[in-house]
């Protein structure tokens, strides 16, 4: 088991040390002066110069790329070059959003995906396991962006229960902050439940059809005891596989969703960043998530381990 | 006797305690599409900038109106030197900026020194290249003295990049923006809202409003729906394509105006087969701008045919120079010795104006013969590539900075646009300031401009506002990049 956690971890400090390559010489290469950005299309050539000076872009690559990722080692994410704050102070302004509404999300997600993939894993074949699954076809092909505008207008503009979109902050109160990240939790949780019930139920068919659930339904157990006791666990490790890919997704990716309920959260940052061509809140974010992803990969690896015990003894 | 009188006033009193209970609301949210990237007018170039803090929290010597013309400001009256060349400006007295500190002639002087100085990064140090010297003369009298008489003077200092800042804070406004106006800036949520509260000791007219939040909604489809259920009350600057949606709607007031933004087909002038005339020619009657409009704008904008807008009153109708007149386009490019066309790329930035403009330019030209291959870029990409380095055949942008007639006459623009003519009336326009002789040099710019057809003129960017109909006092124009508060109000 040790040799196991040493391996992994060896591993995941590779991944950052080549992600931070990576995003480094990818947004070198991409076109675009966060200095002429800022001064804007008046500013005089001399005038970009001394800017982009000020802001030390004008030194050697291989400078700036080791004292950025020197500063990362010692957790020092270095200063953002539009706002002139340390972008440490940007992130967690932004993951206090993004981190409650991909939980929140997720909590959703596992909540309807778990029992809908059951339940039409146990009626294969049937009637209501074609609907179940069609209205789960159904929800991985709506867009997001339009199911998060339809719960808008019957949420907050017919209804008027929630905000139309925005973040008070949780200064305003927990209530009316979760208020806010209802709907974008909803949206962002059908499609991902969609995707989840869909796993959940192949998984579990799967296991269904294996020797060792015959021999359970054989000895008599209840067909509800097969199903959860030894069913369910064994089609665990698909379904925390996907859990994993999913909230890595949901903690970044929700870009779109941000944008129609206007929610200040890190995909938005993110983007904003590039399209200001922010490099350093770029490459400093980016390598926040990737060590994000591979904690969470970790986690999920090692969550193997407790729902299935012969992993245990595996090197 | 006596007992009436007292009755009448307890009623009087009862009256107008009463209307207080139902006094007019006096908190604004406001939405806006573009946060600032920080929140110092003069150190950056996004418009965001200003329609946050102008003429709220930051003031100038002078300002401009909602017409685009220059009042007072933080200076209540000025005198200029017969040569043109001295401006002794007169300032408010008992003027302070939000942390306290007094507001006089030496912050006056810090600030356009500061702003013209050798490492300034003002986003406008143009505005500021006439000055020769800035001297305070006592605390309420400053005298500006210009290398050259310059006409439009007054007018620069009352751009946001002008405005005046103490020493004291200047280096810190980008984050906490301290000023003299009306308001005072509270907070910033990055990513969410701006607020900005009524300031206690302001100098001039207090404002109606206590609090107005200014609140970034990126997603145009995002805009209806805040609108519909009341979060927020304003969007001075709202998509056209959305309007179908309210404007039927008796609880809003949509308000279409203009900007100083000229929407044009750009045209590298110095790369063949561009250098030629005839051809640029062939692609202004190729042109059809009506339908531009109609699909880039839905139906709302004003047709340019130089670079002006038409509520400027310098303003000259050259619509009717090349009308759309395809066979016309088609007989200048034989001339040109093109008749089997050609083909050009055309590069796009993101707004959605020049995305879907460029898809019905695209296949105008391609009834005359113009082949064209349509480049998405991203703005970062298109300042780097078409503005900076000049690598581009076409483009579409929207140049809204106010009265900006003499880019075309800057060494180096990206047009790549060179003729002396044009350059001579720019710089007596520069140095000229009676009132009729402006206007008639700029009338000649506009003509020459127009003759050459420099680039593609398609239309002025409307302004299009919408906001709740109880609200008063917003700008129904957009003269500069503003979103001037201080004559809003909630009625009833």
């Amino acid at each position: 088991m040790t040799a196991y956690l040493l391996k992994r971890l060896a591993i995941a400090v590779a991944t950052l040390v080549l992600a931070s390559m990576v995003v480094f010489a990818v947004l070198e290469i991409i076109p675009g002066d966060p200095a002429r950005l800022m001064l804007g299309m008046n500013a005089s050539a001399d005038q970009v110069e001394l800017l982009r000076n000020q802001m030390g872009l004008n030194a050697p690559l291989a400078w700036r790329y080791l004292h950025w990722a020197g500063g990362l080692m010692s957790l020092d994410f270095g200063r953002s070059y539009t706002y002139s704050v340390p972008v440490i102070d940007l992130v967690r302004e932004r993951v206090v959003v993004s981190l409650p509404l991909a939980l929140i999300a997720l909590a959703l997600s596992t909540l309807i995906a778990i029992p809908v993939g059951l339940f039409s894993a146990g009626r294969h074949g049937r009637a209501s396991d074609t609907v179940a699954m069609g209205a789960a076809q159904l929800g991985v092909a709506v867009p997001n962006f339009w199911f998060a505008l339809m719960l808008i207008y019957l949420f907050a503009v017919w209804l008027r229960l929630v905000p139309a979109g925005g973040f008070p902050g949780w200064g305003a109160g927990v209530w009316p902050a979760l208020k806010s990240l209802v709907l974008p939790a909803i949206a962002l949780a059908l499609p991902q439940a969609a995707i989840l019930a869909r796993v959940t139920r192949s998984a579990l068919i799967e296991v269904l059809n294996e020797d060792y659930i015959r021999t359970a339904r054989a000895k008599g157990l209840p067909y509800r005891a097969v199903l959860w006791r030894h069913a369910l666990r064994n089609a665990m490790i698909p379904v925390l596989t996907i859990l994993g890919l999913q909230f890595a997704f949901l903690l970044a990716g929700t870009i779109i969703i941000e944008n129609v309920f206007y929610l200040p959260g890190l995909g938005r940052l993110v983007f904003q960043a590039i399209t200001q061509r922010d490099l350093i809140v770029v490459e400093s974010v980016v390598m926040l998530l990737v060590a994000a992803v591979i904690i969470v990969n970790l986690l999920v690896d090692l969550s193997y381990a407790v729902v299935d015990p012969r992993l245990r003894s595996r090197p | 006797m006596k007992l009436w009188k007292t009755i009448l006033a307890a009623a009087a009193l009862a009256l107008a305690t009463g209307t207080s209970a139902f006094a007019a609301r006096t908190d604004l949210v406001i939405g806006i599409p573009l946060e600032p990237p920080h929140l110092d007018p003069t150190a950056g170039a996004a418009a965001a900038i200003d329609e946050v803090l102008y003429a709220n929290v930051f003031e100038g010597l002078t300002r401009i109106g909602p017409n685009g013309e220059v009042l007072p400001d933080l200076a209540e009256s000025w005198t200029i030197s017969d040569d043109g060349k001295v401006y002794t400006f007169k300032l408010h007295t008992g003027v302070k900026f939000h942390d306290g500190t007094d507001f006089n002639a030496d912050d006056v002087k810090f600030s356009l020194d500061r702003a013209r100085a050798d490492n300034s990064v003002n986003a406008q140090k143009g505005l500021f290249a006439a000055i020769d010297k800035v001297e305070v003369i006592d605390p309420a009298t400053v005298k500006v003295t210009l290398k050259n008489p310059q006409g439009s003077f007054l007018y620069n200092m009352g751009w946001g990049d002008a405005v005046i800042v103490a020493p004291e804070s200047a280096d810190t406004n980008k984050e906490k923006p301290i000023g003299t106006g009306p308001f005072k800036f509270q907070s910033w949520a990055k990513g969410s809202s701006i607020t900005l509260v009524k300031s206690d000791n302001y100098w001039g007219t207090p404002v109606s409003l206590d609090k107005a939040e200014f609140r970034i909604v990126p997603d145009a489809a995002a805009a209806v729906p805040a609108l519909l259920s009341g979060d927020i009350q304003a969007f001075p600057f709202f998509d056209p394509d959305s309007v179908a949606q309210v404007k039927d709607d008796p609880r809003f007031k949509v308000v279409i105006g203009a900007t100083e933004g000229e929407t044009i087909l750009s045209i590298n002038n110095k790369k063949p087969p561009f250098d030629k005339l005839q051809v640029r020619q062939a692609i202004s009657f190729a042109l059809d701008r009506k339908a531009i409009i109609d699909g880039a704008s839905a139906g709302l904008g004003v047709p340019i045919g130089s670079h002006m807008s038409p509520a400027n009153k310098a303003y000259v109708d050259l619509t009717g120079l090349y009308p759309h007149n395809v066979a016309k386009a088609k007989e200048l490019l034989k001339e040109a010795g093109l008749e089997n066309g050609f083909k050009a790329t055309l590069k796009l930035p993101p707004p959605s104006y020049a995305r879907l403009g460029g898809e019905i330019i695209a296949s105008e030209l391609r009834d005359v013969g113009i082949d064209l291959e349509i480049i998405p870029v991203e703005w970062a990409q298109w300042l780097d590539q078409v503005f900076t380095k000049k690598d581009y055949d076409l483009t579409i942008v929207s140049h809204t900075e106010p009265n900006d007639i003499d880019i075309y006459s800057r060494k180096d623009y990206y047009f790549n646009y060179d003729n002396p003519a044009f350059d001579k009336i720019i710089a007596e326009l520069n140095l000229t300031s009676d009132e009729a002789r402006r206007m008639t040099l700029l009338g000649e710019a506009q003509k020459i401009l127009a003759d050459d057809a420099v680039v593609g003129f398609l239309y002025e960017l409307p302004k299009v506002g919408v906001w709740d109909a109880k609200l008063q006092g917003l700008w129904e124009n957009a003269p500069i990049q503003a979103n001037d508060l201080t004559k809003v109000k909630w009625t009833d």
